[in-house]
């Protein structure tokens, strides 16, 4: 028998697809760029329209990421972003050896998904790792990169242009890294597109044993 | 703010970056070259017979006969700063190296006011001391220039021969000598009394017509007008065949790429020893300046792959474990 819990409100889903798409359209044009090739080389698309692709996604996207972040302050779904001290290493190896282990072993989820606990800690520090860490980073640096002349010229006798770009293309890539295993980890639901439907019909669906 | 943000990145970032101004290709003729300067010019005093007048913005013009004297303003055109002709390329010389004898009687008679000017070439073509810097190629060059056509143009309207300082090959401060290089072409495109000294076309608005360019400040602020206005030659030092403006560069990868064009022009005089900076293509380009799709870190990209095939393998090994233990 499936259990249904409703732990996806509209304005989340409407988020995550936004954040989604546009993430998306960020990683394609960002990689464009950062490998742009002359006319005898590879290029995924024509520098000037990555360069307007990227800075409009990004724009939507820092404005997308304040209404998360509101959203997170003025409803309850911030509880799920909170991390418990204890035990949090000892949560975090459990998971763990679950997803590498004990799912092939058929052994039961060490934290099932309820209403009070959407997230397990292994999703939880790396969701608030990412939306509370790398987005704020990705996005100011990103406005430091499209408004050149707020940032100092030089620091420690380097470009502070190119240090910017660096930790903007360095957390862009880690966070794409998060996007892909992400995407991966959704298809362990119960049928690899169990937890897709979650996002769009907003219920968690679930066997019972 | 500002500061809190670079140094964070700083600190991330470090273990990428090299520290190193990048040593920069000398004048083998400075080496033995005095100070510049009025007190090493051995013809100071001869030269301030000229520049009583020229040194200044008004001159006095007296009548011996009736004991008459009256200031005048001195023409623009004909005004010499003596701080910049005593640390210009021609510091050392007499001003009667260039101009004639004729000059030094006063009011100049007429056949001296018209003599013809040297050039460039008059002086440092076919001469042996200069033949590292290809001034025939260059004389070649600025003759299919689109600048040649005008009447009256010489080398003199970019290079005023009173205070022109050789730059980009000296310098260790590329912006100082971006913003010197850029006022010379401003000096008739964004002066249009200037531009109407020789040429009759309708006024160019500099910022207007660049306004294609994605973050246009950024552009003048850190190339030069000639890396996109010139054609690239690899064996003079700054290339002088100003293309007509439709033939400028209008791809965004022809500087936006790892071979970019920029490493040709104002890249060009950072020592070939720094662009094989290990961990960095292009990484000349770094320590002055930024340019996207051009500075590509090596180490990260090679860190990135492996982190990425690393990622697909877990992804690809999990799901076969999956698959073999569905049931």
């Amino acid at each position: 028998m499936a259990k249904q819990l409703y732990l996806y409100p509209v304005w989340i889903r409407l988020w995550h697809l936004l954040n989604a798409i546009l993430f998306l359209i960020l990683i394609f044009t960002g990689i464009s760029m950062q490998f742009a090739g002359s006319e005898r080389t590879f290029s995924l698309i024509r520098f000037d329209r990555a360069v307007a692709w990227h800075n409009t996604s990004a724009i939507i996207l820092t404005f997308s990421y304040v209404i998360f972040v509101l959203g997170n302050i003025f409803t309850t779904n911030n509880r799920h972003y909170r991390i418990r001290k204890e035990n949090f290493w000892s949560d975090l190896l459990s998971q763990l050896k679950y997803y590498s282990f004990g799912m092939f072993k058929k052994e039961k989820h060490p934290f099932p998904v309820t209403l009070e606990q959407k997230f397990n800690p292994l999703q939880k520090i790396s969701y608030v790792l990412a939306m509370y860490f790398g987005m704020p980073v990705l996005i100011i640096t990103g406005i430091g990169l499209l408004f050149p002349e707020i940032l100092v010229r030089q620091f420690l006798g380097v470009s502070g242009l190119l240090i910017t770009d660096i930790l903007h293309i360095a957390v862009g890539f880690v966070l794409s890294i998060f996007m892909l295993i992400h995407i991966y980890t959704c298809t362990l639901g119960d049928k690899p597109t169990t937890l897709f439907k979650s996002m769009i019909n907003g219920y968690h669906e679930e066997h019972e044993e | 703010m500002k500061i809190a943000l670079t140094s964070l990145a700083a600190l991330l970032s470090v273990i990428f970056i090299t520290e190193n101004s990048g040593p920069v290709l000398q004048d083998p003729a400075e080496d033995y070259q005095i100070k510049k300067g009025i007190e090493n010019n051995l013809f100071a005093e001869d030269n301030e017979k000229c520049l009583v007048c020229h040194g200044d913005t008004y001159f006095e013009l007296t009548d011996t006969v009736l004991g008459v004297t009256q200031k005048r303003l001195m023409c623009e055109d004909y005004q010499i700063d003596r701080d910049k002709y005593y640390k210009s390329n021609h510091w050392s010389f007499a001003c009667t190296d260039c101009h004639s004898y004729g000059m030094e009687i006063f009011p100049h008679p007429t056949s001296a006011r018209l003599e013809e000017s040297y050039n460039c070439i008059d002086c440092h073509g076919y001469d042996e001391q200069y033949a590292q810097y290809h001034f025939e190629e260059i004389q070649e060059e600025y003759e299919e220039n689109v600048h040649a056509k005008i009447e009256g143009f010489t080398c003199w309207k970019c290079h005023d021969p009173h205070s022109y300082e050789i730059n980009i090959r000296n310098s260790t401060n590329l912006e100082e000598t971006i913003l010197y290089d850029n006022n010379i072409c401003l000096e008739c495109h964004a002066n249009y009394d200037n531009f109407q000294l020789l040429s009759d076309r309708e006024e160019i608005v500099v910022v207007e017509s660049h306004s294609w360019l994605p973050n246009e400040s950024a552009h003048f602020t850190n190339i030069r007008c000639i890396e996109c206005h010139t054609e690239i030659n690899d064996s003079i030092l700054v290339a002088h065949k100003l293309l007509p403006k439709d033939d400028a560069v209008q791809r965004c990868t022809e500087c936006h790429t790892s071979d970019s064009r920029l490493l040709a022009t104002l890249y060009k005089f950072q020592s070939k020893e720094f662009r094989a900076n290990v961990g960095f293509v292009n990484g000349v380009i770094f320590n002055q300046s930024y340019v996207i799709g051009a500075n590509r870190n090596i180490i990260l990209n090679i860190l990135s792959f492996i982190i990425f095939g690393g990622v697909i393998f877990i992804i690809v090994a999990h799901t076969f474990f999956r698959i073999i233990r569905r049931n």
